[in-house]
């Protein structure tokens, strides 16, 4: 199913054979992907299983060693290259824990992720954030504030491709909406605006790309996510139809799933052969 | 009044050697004490440029359009004074004790004169300083600016300034120390007693912009009365040989307040010693004190003690200290001292490098590493100063620039 989708397309991201150690631990031991220009792919999880590590070690954290494998951008090798640079090219990141700065304040935050060429106040106003612009960058901010405010920045980065990690864990209901409409526009798979097109149209035409960690799946019910994935113990163990995937996990737990996707896929007996 | 003068000078006949409570010792000696008189200047605009300049790094507006008054004083002279707004009080403290006798009442009446050698030396070889007085209930519009201005190299320039916040007064004043482009070394002993009366208001903020040699010793205090308060900003970003100074407040009135903010830069070869120092002496009384230190390879001792003598007072001391070079040394002393039950005293302290974890962050938003270290800099030293005025805010941050440039 997979491998269907990714012939003739334009390949936004391979990861191949990627190893990541943090601290001198190995926390992703293999891990192989493709994301294509126009998809949005999503990546489920038991906590600790290396997903955010695979984030930080795509933006290039040098605190995530890449210990083996590459990763190719828009065609480029970036295994080693600097996280600005990552940035430069089109990579951007929502993080699950942004740090504090004292005396930076969102507003000046916002142009320096917009080059000072957007509109902080009609940016922050479309998130409900336009009351946080004068205060220091995620100083206090609620777990929920800190989702709005990531989201606000990528919004004023506008890059290509998207790594979000968790973006609506801990936020309301009624902010979930938003920020799920938020991220819809950033990947440019608003529905509307596409009405009575192809599936293969309308993604020849996007050319944002992502890649979400999710627990709860509720992202879903705001964009329509074309390819999941399950991280087990620092190894992709299962790729399908994100809803699919999260069905099987809310049913019948993370192992259920994976030994069912075992048994459905060749990726994983693939995988298996080359131990 | 005369038996007292000389009283004064007995004690510091007395104090001429004694050594202060901290800093290196300086001898005082290998200073010269005088030097020839400058002209007086009607205009500012008439200084030589090259002194207009340095003047500006200290916060001084040469067109004196947004200034209620200005005080000039260059080596051993005052070259400038003039007041535009009624109720503005500003002169030198010569002429001030001339005219006024009460102000023997004020004088050396917060700073002890047999304090040390320098507050001795201060009394002993004292040549102007200024006066500046708000009459009760003035308010004034633009803050008055005065300069301490050093042209000659080697010199010692020993000063004793006084002002008086008088009753329901406002009060805004910004001061600046600063050498000519020829001075490589001199002495500035500063003396300095500031008196808040009741529900008055005065924010004084001084910017300091000495030359690498310089030996600078200010002594400064202030008693606030009910009601009343007192701002102090402080800014030190440029070079300096050995800065020692621990300003004292005594809140002697129910609510008063007092606040500090220091923002220090310790380039290599600096050596700086700057606290503040509150007594909490009545009811009500509130105090904050907050220094920013960042060395480059200089040497910072970031001093803070607070005094809480009487039950229901609340005091807060921060001191927050980035080291950008192996070289450079921050040592942070915070202090609180409670009395009785009732107090509440609290401390912040910290001290080290730049948080990598920031630096990433930015980089991950497309800076570049000097880029995002330049912006957390930058952030460190934005401190939030309630209170006060805007355009004063204004002068405080175009000199944390001016600075900054040459420091990243
Ligand atoms: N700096 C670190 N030092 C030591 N171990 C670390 C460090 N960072 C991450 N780890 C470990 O690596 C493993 C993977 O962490 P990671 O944050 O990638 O998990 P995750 O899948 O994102 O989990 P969650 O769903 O809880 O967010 C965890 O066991 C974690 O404790
Ligand atoms: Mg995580």
């Amino acid at each position: 199913m997979a491998e269907s989708l990714n012939k003739g397309e334009t390949k936004m991201l391979s990861i191949e054979n990627l190893r990541v150690e943090v601290e001198g631990k190995e926390i992703l031991h293999h891990v192989d992907l493709e994301i294509n220009q126009g998809e949005t792919h999503v990546l489920f999880g038991p906590n600790g299983s290396g997903k955010t590590t695979l984030l930080m070690a795509t933006m290039g954290f040098p605190d995530y060693q890449i210990t083996g494998g590459k990763i190719l951008f828009k065609g480029e090798a970036i295994t080693n290259m600097p996280l600005n640079e990552r940035a430069a090219l089109g990579i951007g990141l929502s993080f699950q824990r942004p740090p504090t700065i004292k005396g930076v304040k969102m507003r000046q935050m916002l142009e320096i992720c917009g080059k000072g060429d957007k509109n902080v106040e009609s940016m922050a106003q479309s998130l409900d954030f336009d009351e946080f612009l004068d205060r220091d960058l995620n100083d206090g901010f609620s777990g929920g504030e800190i989702k709005r405010s990531e989201l606000l920045q990528l919004m004023a980065q506008d890059p290509d491709f998207l790594l979000l990690d968790e973006p609506e864990s801990g936020v309301d209901l009624e902010n979930i909406a938003l920020i799920g409409k938020v991220i819809e526009k950033l990947l440019e798979r608003e529905v509307e605006l596409h009405k009575g097109k192809s599936h293969k149209e309308l993604k020849r035409e996007r050319n944002k790309a992502g890649l979400i960690i999710t627990h709860t799946g509720y992202i879903l019910d705001y964009l329509d996510a074309d390819i999941g994935h399950v991280l087990m113990d620092g190894e992709l163990a299962c790729i399908g139809n994100p809803r699919e995937i999260l069905k099987t996990i809310k049913e019948q737990g993370y192992n259920e799933c994976v030994r069912c996707c075992g048994l459905n896929t060749s990726v994983l007996s693939k995988e298996k052969s080359k131990e | 009044m005369v038996k007292e003068r000389e009283e004064k000078k007995i004690l510091a006949k007395e104090a001429k050697d004694k050594l202060a409570t901290y800093g290196t010792d300086i001898n005082l000696e290998a200073f010269s004490p005088e030097t020839d008189e400058h002209p007086y200047q009607e205009n500012l605009s008439a200084f030589p440029l090259s002194d207009q300049e340095q003047m500006l790094k200290a916060g001084v507006d040469i067109a004196a359009k947004n200034r209620s008054g200005t005080f000039i004083q260059k080596d051993h002279s005052v070259v400038h004074c003039s007041a535009s707004q009624e109720g503005m009080e500003i002169m030198d403290i010569d002429q001030a004790r001339e005219k006024y006798d009460w102000l023997h009442d004020y004088w050396w009446k917060a700073v002890p004169v047999n304090m040390d050698k320098y507050t001795a030396r201060a009394e002993l070889h004292q040549e102007h300083g200024y006066f500046i007085r708000s009459l009760p209930g003035a308010k004034s519009i633009y803050p008055l600016q005065a300069c301490l201005y050093l042209e000659e190299d080697n010199l010692a320039q020993d000063v004793h300034n006084i002002v008086i916040a008088e009753e329901g007064s406002e009060l805004h004043i910004i001061t600046g120390c600063a050498t000519g482009p020829h001075v490589k070394s001199g002495l500035h002993v500063g003396i300095s007693e500031f008196y808040v009366k009741k529900g008055a208001k005065l924010t004084f903020t001084m910017i300091h912009n000495w030359a690498e040699n310089m030996a600078i010793r200010p002594r400064s205090a202030t008693i606030v009365e009910e009601g009343g308060l007192f701002l102090s900003n402080y800014v030190c970003m440029q070079p300096v040989g050995t800065l020692q100074m621990y300003p004292v407040t005594y809140l002697v009135g129910e609510n008063a307040t007092a606040r500090y903010n220091s923002i220090l830069i310790a380039t290599p070869g600096s050596e700086m010693d700057i606290g503040s120092r509150v007594f909490l002496k009545a009811k009500g009384a509130r105090a904050e004190i907050i220094s920013r230190a960042i060395t480059t390879g200089g040497k910072i001792i970031a001093r803070g003690h607070i005094i809480g003598e009487v039950p229901g007072i609340k005091a807060h001391l921060e001191c927050k200290g980035l080291i950008l070079s192996d070289k450079g040394i921050i040592h942070a002393v915070p202090e609180l001292e409670g009395h009785r039950q009732d107090v509440d005293l609290s401390h912040e302290a910290a001290v080290g490098k730049i948080a990598q974890e920031e630096v990433e962050y930015l980089m991950a938003r497309g800076l570049s590493q000097e880029e995002a270290t330049a912006t957390i800099v930058r952030g460190f030293l934005n401190v939030e100063i309630e209170g006060l005025p805007p355009e004063l805010k204004a002068e405080m941050d175009k000199a944390v620039e001016i600075s900054e440039k040459s420091l990243l």
